[in-house]
């Protein structure tokens, strides 16, 4: 293979940085959005979920702009973290990771949602009467069980950040070793006369690290499933 | 001493339970599949609320509608063996086993109870790797482990095959045994009950019909279409009084007489609990002589009851003056009116020593356990 030119290597790890802060700051809110859709019972469950599925449905853009409204620096949410926590998502890597994590999360949602779904509560309710309380179980029981759906959320999550690319230029620009990460490079050029080859180069990069991404969290997930299997 | 005493709508199902037991020995919970046993069960361990009413357990109120109490299920200390056992599938049976001790100072000893239930061999396995005996021992030794003051069994056998059934049985013996540890135990098979039981809290459509001894309970007429029909029968409280070694008998004494069963590898003085089905037992006007049955006793006929169809059952006393002793026997009524059957009359009852097969001995402490032992399991 190769070796990767300096804009090459610098468009992955940024890829790769935005993909793992999109996951990272998703997942405890991910947790809990599964929690809240598998165990939850409160009015107005069908509207949060129809919200937390919204980016899935969504044309990119639109959520785009919807965070630059929002998370700008005169936004109503982005203003109040620049004057409060000197926090700025505008025009950032910071701004190209919220936007991957709102368009990865109803799919990191959706797999622990399923695999919370899938935990026996029967195996909880007996963990209880063996004096577990209530954060034990889930610490004990209910995580490890939903392990296997955890790990698919996160991988799906990774892989919708690091192929995430109309909500990012729309929010955060494409501004090279901030926001330029692999799709936004290779959009770039294919803007240019004689940018082909290079394309190429870069569309064969995001095809091995999406390749990648899925071997990892398919061997996982079999280990795991092994781990667990006599769920029954 | 158990109180219970809840109600509970269950969908159209409504359960009004009300019962109290001593706190010691086996507590039977016996009725049909739906009369509300593991209902009751859930309640007492705190995995289903009642809608009203009260529990406690000796003295320590669980649950109080009325004072606004519930305990959590991991605050009130009772052991649950689940009917289909529910092991942790990501730990190992030794992460299983201790998964409840611990923090606690243990009332109960890791390597007595491993000992105890034979799971020295499995520690290291996965809970998908054991049988369906297995995984129940792990699943008792796990309950026993966490301490309790109470153990609850759902049906703990109901998902065994015979010889796993068989595996199981000694081992709660030994619960009781050894431990003293009181069990709740639910079931809806006569013969596990027989076996076990020492109070027996008979369930019928979601309400206590009846709270007693299985002695008592179990020869009660009026109980008979709970207890069982075509398994209906007596009782007897008999201790072992002999052993013939050279036919390979045991004779177990009762007030007014005794039995001739097969061998028991148990010490003179054993209690044991012989359960007689009516429709094991014949009847003769006059002491047959040329005959192979070794069971012949003196008889009084107490009451006839017209059962279903051709059938008759007869109540029988063969105890001593001032010590009755209940036996039914189950004929037909042309032979009733042939023999000229009466009440008060004299009579002998007759049953094949064989008869009295190992599921129908029930014994105290290690008893049973010893005789399952001798027999090869």
């Amino acid at each position: 293979m190769p070796e990767l030119s300096p804009l090459e290597i610098e468009a992955l790890r940024l890829s790769l940085r935005v993909g793992a802060w999109s996951v990272i700051a998703s997942l405890p809110l991910g947790l809990a959005a599964a929690f809240l859709l598998a165990r939850g019972r409160f009015p107005g469950k069908l509207l949060f979920d129809g919200l937390i599925h919204l980016p899935l449905v969504l044309p990119p853009v639109v959520v785009g702009f919807a965070l630059l409204v929002l998370f700008g620096r005169h936004g109503p949410v982005g203003g109040f973290l620049y004057d409060r926590f000197g926090v700025s998502f505008a025009f950032n890597w910071k701004g190209a990771a919220l936007a991957s994590a709102v368009m990865g999360f109803p799919l990191m949602v959706r797999a622990m949602r399923l695999s919370l779904e899938l935990v026996d509560r029967r195996l909880e309710q007996a963990a209880r009467t063996l004096g577990a309380g209530r954060l034990r179980v889930f610490l004990t029981i209910t995580l490890p069980l939903m392990a296997p759906g955890i790990l698919t959320g996160i991988i799906l999550a990774f892989a919708r950040s690091i192929s995430e690319f109309g909500a990012t230029i729309t929010f955060v620009s494409n501004i090279p070793g901030e926001t330029r990460t692999l799709p936004l490079a290779l959009y770039a050029l294919t803007q240019v006369p004689g940018g082909d080859a290079a394309a190429w180069r870069l569309a064969a990069l995001s095809v091995a690290l999406a390749m990648a991404a899925l071997v990892v969290s398919e061997l996982t997930a079999r280990r795991l499933g092994r781990r667990l299997q006599g769920l029954a | 001493m158990i109180e219970v005493d809840v109600e509970k709508r269950l969908g159209g199902f409504a359960l009004s339970v009300r019962f109290t037991a001593p706190a010691a020995g086996i507590i039977a919970l016996f009725g049909r599949s739906g009369a509300g046993k593991t209902s009751i069960v859930n309640m007492l361990a705190g995995l289903l609320r009642p809608d009203r009413g009260r529990i406690a357990i000796d003295g320590e109120t669980l649950f109080s509608s009325v004072d606004r109490i519930d305990l959590p299920p991991e605050r009130r200390r009772l052991g649950y063996v689940f009917q289909e056992g529910r092991l942790f599938p990501h730990y190992s049976v030794r992460g299983n086993l201790t998964y409840g001790a611990g923090r606690r100072d243990p009332a109960v000893d890791f390597d007595a109870v491993v000992a105890m239930l034979g799971l020295g061999a499995l520690l290291e396995r996965r809970p998908s790797d054991l049988s369906g005996g297995e995984k129940q021992r792990v699943a008792i030794g796990r309950a026993l482990l966490a301490s309790p003051r109470l153990l609850l069994m759902d049906e703990p056998l109901a998902s065994l095959d015979a010889p796993r059934k068989a595996e199981i049985l000694p081992f709660i013996e030994r619960l009781r045994a050894e431990l003293r540890i009181p069990i709740i135990y639910v079931s809806h098979v006569m013969e596990e009950i027989v076996r076990l039981a020492d109070t027996l809290v008979l369930l019928s459509d979601g309400t206590v019909a009846a709270v007693g001894t299985v002695e008592e309970l179990t020869s009660r007429l009026d109980l008979r279409p709970l207890t069982g029909r075509s398994e209906a029968g007596a009782v007897i409280r008999t201790t072992v009084a002999g052993h013939d070694i050279a036919f390979g008998l045991s004779e177990l004494a009762f007030p007014g007489g005794r039995l001739r069963v097969s061998h028991l590898a148990l010490p003179l003085g054993t209690p044991v609990r012989v359960r007689i089905r009516a429709r094991d037992v014949a009847l003769a006007t006059t002491r047959p002589t040329d005959i192979s049955m070794r069971n012949v006793i003196a008889a009084r006929i107490v009451e006839i009851v017209a059962e279903r169809g051709p059938l008759v059952d007869i109540h029988l006393d063969i105890g001593r003056p001032g010590q009755p002793v209940a036996l039914w026997a189950r004929i037909t009524q042309r032979a009733a009116r042939e023999l000229d059957l009466a009440v008060g009359g004299e009579v002998f009852a007759l049953l094949k020593t064989v008869s009295l097969d190992r599921s129908s001995l029930g014994g105290h402490g290690s008893a049973a356990a010893a005789f399952a032992e001798d027999e090869g399991g």
